[in-house]
């Protein structure tokens, strides 16, 4: 596997205080087997906030994908899920 | 995240100058027909988003006196400053029901046994037999736990009751029907009922509305920033202020700036109160310990320092300068309520959470803010009172010899520990220095934060190291 999966956590006010915060602890929650494949980093609003049909903040992007309402189990189980589509590829 | 969407949506109804349409917002939140996670139906979630809704109006949801009256009448109640009834905290009856009313309760391992330890040894005749198996009655069960020691199937399991586990002063208790309650007369308002409550249902009566009056008022309104936002959002400080301008206030000062002062007039005090004879001095800062003191601890009254808190000092300097201005203290506490009514300087408190909540109503992005300000000053070891141990480290810092302070820090106030202080005057130890925080972990761990505070305590860290 060449490319890392790149995780890009929203650090916009809006998702912030709608529980992005608690997605700063990602990194350290990571499974030892994923932290190798994973490449966390923070970005400004996405903009998604503002889109009604984006979902529900805090946002995620996983390798371009966004995931609304993000926790951390749920992005630790996206990554696992692309990860695993990119072994079968 | 609830209590934040609703603080977010009637910020949003003030500023759209749509109050009188609050009444919408449960329905909204849970319409007719959506599923419910964890309650019976929309109704019922209706019903405890409304009294929800009614507390951060600032009314004791048990004041209450005729429920046809709509969230639209307490919002008018709250513009026209209506008398809003004792205490801080408030309990929303509709969504307390779910605890066991004993802390005992038999499962299923209960085999029915022959020799019944647990009814032949019950002091209350509390245990009666359903079905070959034991059953507790909860209208006679003390919680003794004897019970639960004498099976031999290890069959009867305690079951806590959250609130009433981490009252540090036994001050919540449940009536008759179930339903928690809360003694203002025990009450010290550190909020950690409402932290543990995993159903929501205890609330912080918010002062919101009238903050947001102040800010569209013609008056100057001040906001007051506790130390302990650098843990709160991301962002630098510089970032921070203008967020707070960008809602509306007209100037915004650092609490840790007062706190300078505390920790220069209580290392003062401390040397003189020392040199006096007096055995010890504890620190003065924390309104719950202070509470605590009042209503649990005369014994050590006297020990408690005398200076003024840093909200206290930056509020005075805020009125010195224009004695017209509103001054609104902005910090993760309940119980700075309690200090605030008692200090004419301090108009209002707001919480960490109201204050992100606000920034999510008026789209304010910290992010995009502009990081400039002009500070006079730059209180460093004023920041330091943001979590626990440091008010002793900004203490010290005043001092060219320290080794004359035996210190204690008490992280985080529980039964234990106020048992420990009341038997401090007594004690043959050599501690002279006690800083007590209510809350474990210090102010970044307050009820009202608005960060998750493992994350708050690095982001403090790195803060605290950049100007
Ligand atoms: S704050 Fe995250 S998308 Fe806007």
């Amino acid at each position: 596997m060449s490319k890392k999966v790149q995780v890009k956590i929203c650090f916009g006010t809006h998702c912030y205080v709608m529980g992005g915060s608690h997605l700063e602890m990602l990194e350290e929650s990571l499974p030892a087997e994923l932290k190798d494949y994973v490449e966390v980093s923070g970005s400004p609003c996405f903009g998604h906030c503002e889109e009604k049909t984006a979902g529900t903040p805090p946002f995620v992007e996983v390798n371009g994908t966004i995931i609304e309402k993000a926790n951390i189990e749920l992005i630790i189980n996206y990554i696992r899920e692309v990860l695993a589509d990119g072994i079968r590829e | 995240m609830i209590r934040r969407e609703l603080i977010t949506r009637l910020c949003k109804a003030y500023l759209d100058d749509k109050l009188e349409e609050i009444d919408r917002i449960p329905l909204i939140m849970a319409p007719r027909k959506s599923k419910q996670e964890s309650r019976c139906c929309a109704h019922k979630t209706r019903a405890v988003l409304k009294y929800r809704m009614m507390a951060l109006l600032g009314f004791n949801v048990a004041d209450e006196v005729d429920e046809l009256t709509p969230l639209s009448t307490y919002a008018g109640y709250a513009l026209r400053k209506k008398n809003k009834g004792e205490g801080f905290l408030t309990v929303v009856d509709e969504a307390c029901y779910a605890c066991n009313k004993a802390n005992y309760v038999v499962s299923n391992l209960c085999r029915g046994c022959v020799a019944r330890p647990c009814k032949m040894n019950c002091p209350k005749d509390a245990i009666e037999f359903v079905n070959g198996q034991a059953k507790i009655d909860p209208e006679k069960c003390v919680n003794c736990g004897i019970c639960k020691n004498e099976c031999p199937y290890h069959a009867i399991i305690y079951v806590p009751i959250p609130c009433e586990e981490v009252c540090p002063v036994n001050a919540i208790s449940k009536d008759e029907d179930g339903v928690e309650h809360i003694d203002n007369d025990k009450c010290i308002n550190c909020g950690k009922c409402m932290i543990a409550c995993p159903f929501g249902a205890i609330m912080a009566k918010s002062q919101i509305v009238n903050i947001l009056q102040s800010i569209n008022s013609n008056k100057k309104t001040v906001a007051m920033v506790a130390p302990s936002i650098l843990g709160q959002f991301k962002g630098s400080f510089g970032q921070m202020v203008n967020a707070i301008k960008a809602l509306g206030f007209d100037e915004v000062l650092e609490v840790a700036s007062g706190a300078e002062l505390t920790a220069d007039h209580e290392a003062a005090e401390l040397k003189e109160k020392l040199d006096e004879g007096n055995k010890f001095m504890t620190t003065s800062c924390c309104p719950a310990y202070v509470d605590a003191v009042a209503k649990h601890m005369p014994e050590i009254k006297d020990y408690v320092s005398d200076t003024p808190t840093p909200m206290q000092y930056t509020a005075k300097m805020a009125k010195e300068k224009d004695p017209n201005c509103e001054t609104v203290f902005i910090g993760p506490c309940v119980a700075k309520q309690a200090e605030a009514q008692r200090d004419d300087a301090v108009d209002y408190v707001m919480t960490f959470e109201e204050l992100g909540s606000f920034m999510l109503a008026k789209k304010v992005d910290i992010l995009e803010c502009s990081e400039e300000i002009d500070m006079a000053e730059f209180p460093a070891t004023g920041r330091w009172f943001a979590e626990s141990g440091g008010v002793t480290k900004s203490v010290l810092h005043r001092y060219e010899d320290t080794s004359f302070v035996k210190n204690m820090t008490i992280n985080g106030l529980d039964k234990k520990q106020i048992k420990l202080l009341q038997r401090m005057p007594k004690l043959k130890v050599d501690t002279n220095f006690i800083e007590v925080m209510a809350c474990e972990g210090g102010c970044i761990s307050g009820p009202g934060i608005a960060c998750n505070p493992k994350v708050a305590k690095k982001l403090l860290a790195a803060n605290l190291k950049s100007k």
